[in-house]
């Protein structure tokens, strides 16, 4: 639950904080409520762009090269991120 | 040079390395901590360690929230999961960790209805779908993950949800240092600050510990060469006679962190008076309750909490780990009363948890086992 997971946003749901975003291939709804200044302020935020997603918020922005070295950080790290990604994958937000 | 050799950058690995040890002065002794469990992970799984000159000592810190729960919040959690019109919701790594009369696996297997969730938000769809329960959601963890239940706890109201409510056990990641740094019985020459954590607090809450404590600090990625840099830049600034707040991980941490989400965490949230710590005891002001306009969502207030107090298992050295006192292999039930198998503390549940990345990894490196053979 302690990690941050990079994702590449996909598309964006009408009428909700909620985006599908990429995670290692799986589609998931993420809340990108966070990633506003104001509750309905704008979003600086479309297509293509990476996030770091934290138990199904998304945090931070990042850049491509940023997620792919957490990418490869979290290989790394093992049990700990196949959990998370199993986790993920049965996770069902909207 | 087996790890470094691994690493995609080996040749800026060796030049941290390096320059480290150039900026060592002769015959002082350096102890660091890092705070964060996935920086203790990565200094365990990499074998950063051994590329240190020996006078460099890494401790670890309490930055695992499960590491960090004490015995009576999961056994009040688990008196809560037994009412039989309550569903309770947790991360996976909760599952395991022991309470006094066992874990939430352990009360699962004996009926109560205790499920696992990836997020907050899917204790909400819980919730929606089983209207005739009352869904408790056992929420965890430093300031990384607080905004998220707060998130949650304002769609529950907006969606006007009456079974949706959250034990909160959010922590956060100062007092902690402070109640480290006003330890006796540790002497530390810096932080390598949490990366995740200050996403959402930024780098200004960390100005009183060069300010107030004379000890740097520098947040810090989670990849090998992102804590070798910040070990390098740590050094730096001692031998540059120096002491601040530095963002190594600037690429993903602002300096004023993430304004929306310490607005949400305000808006729905307070500080503790005090908070019980496996290990550390009672820290003041070190984790967050709801507000009153939230009571509805707050269990503590709408279900009657047992309280309970229990101490640690006496075999078990958590506390100490925790603390910084004692490395993993000091324990004296460490790898083999207590293993990721049959583990007695919560240090070794969880994968973040010093015990089980020294586990996992650390024991196999030659300089480890080297000390572990002269203790």
């Amino acid at each position: 639950m302690c990690l941050g997971i990079p994702g590449e946003v996909m598309s964006f749901l009408e009428d909700s904080d909620l985006a599908m975003v990429s995670v290692e291939g799986v589609q998931r709804a993420v809340n990108i409520g966070l990633l506003r200044e104001e509750a309905d302020g704008p979003l600086d935020l479309r297509p293509g762009d990476w996030i770091l997603i934290h138990v199904g918020f998304a945090l931070s922005k990042i850049d491509e090269q940023e997620a792919k070295k957490s990418l490869n950080w979290l290989t790394g790290v093992g049990d700990a991120y196949t959990d998370e990604l199993d986790a993920l994958a049965a996770s069902d937000i909207t | 040079m087996k790890y470094v050799d691994e690493y995609r950058d080996a040749d800026t690995a060796r030049a941290l390395s390096t320059a480290i040890t150039a900026l060592c002065e002769p015959g002082r002794r350096y102890s660091f901590m890092e705070i964060c469990g996935g920086h203790t992970h990565t200094i365990y799984k990499h074998g950063l360690e051994d590329h240190l000159p020996e006078q460099i000592t890494l401790v670890h810190g309490p930055g695992c929230p499960v590491c960090v729960i004490p015995m009576g919040r999961v056994d009040d959690a688990i008196a809560l999961a037994r009412n039989p019109d309550v569903i309770l919701t947790s991360f996976g790594d909760m599952l395991r960790i022991p309470g006094g009369n066992g874990s939430f696996l352990d009360a699962k297997a004996e009926g109560a209805d205790i499920r696992m969730v990836y997020s907050p938000l899917d204790s909400l769809k819980v919730a929606r779908q089983n209207p005739d329960k009352r869904v408790v959601f056992f929420a965890i963890g430093f300031e990384t993950s607080t905004p998220s239940t707060a998130m949650t706890i304002l769609r529950a109201r907006a969606e006007g949800l009456t079974n949706f409510s959250v034990f909160c056990n959010h922590v956060r990641v100062c007092p902690a240092i402070t109640a480290i740094l006003e330890s006796d019985d540790l002497r530390l020459d810096g932080f390598v600050g949490p990366g995740h954590v200050s996403t959402v607090i930024g780098c200004e809450p960390y100005e009183y510990v060069p300010r107030d404590y004379g000890k740097p600090i520098v947040t810090s990625g989670f990849e090998p060469l992102d804590i070798l840099d910040s070990i390098r830049r740590l050094l730096v600034q001692l031998a540059e006679g120096r002491c601040e707040v530095e963002n190594e991980y600037a690429r993903v941490v602002p300096w004023e962190g993430n304004p929306k989400a310490l607005a949400v965490i305000d808006q729905v949230m307070e500080v503790r008076d005090t908070f019980e710590w496996r290990g550390l005891g009672w820290i003041p002001e070190s984790a967050m309750k709801l507000r009153d306009e939230f009571a509805a969502f707050d269990a503590e207030r709408t279900f009657t909490v047992p309280g309970l107090r229990i101490a640690d298992p006496p075999a078990c050295q958590c506390g100490e780990v925790l603390r910084g006192l004692i490395k993993p292999w000091e324990c004296g039930v460490f790898g083999t009363a207590c293993t990721p198998e049959t583990p007695i503390g919560t240090c070794m549940v969880s994968s973040e948890g010093a015990c089980a990345a020294y586990y996992n990894f650390g024991r196999f490196s030659r300089s480890r086992v080297r000390e572990a053979t002269q203790a």
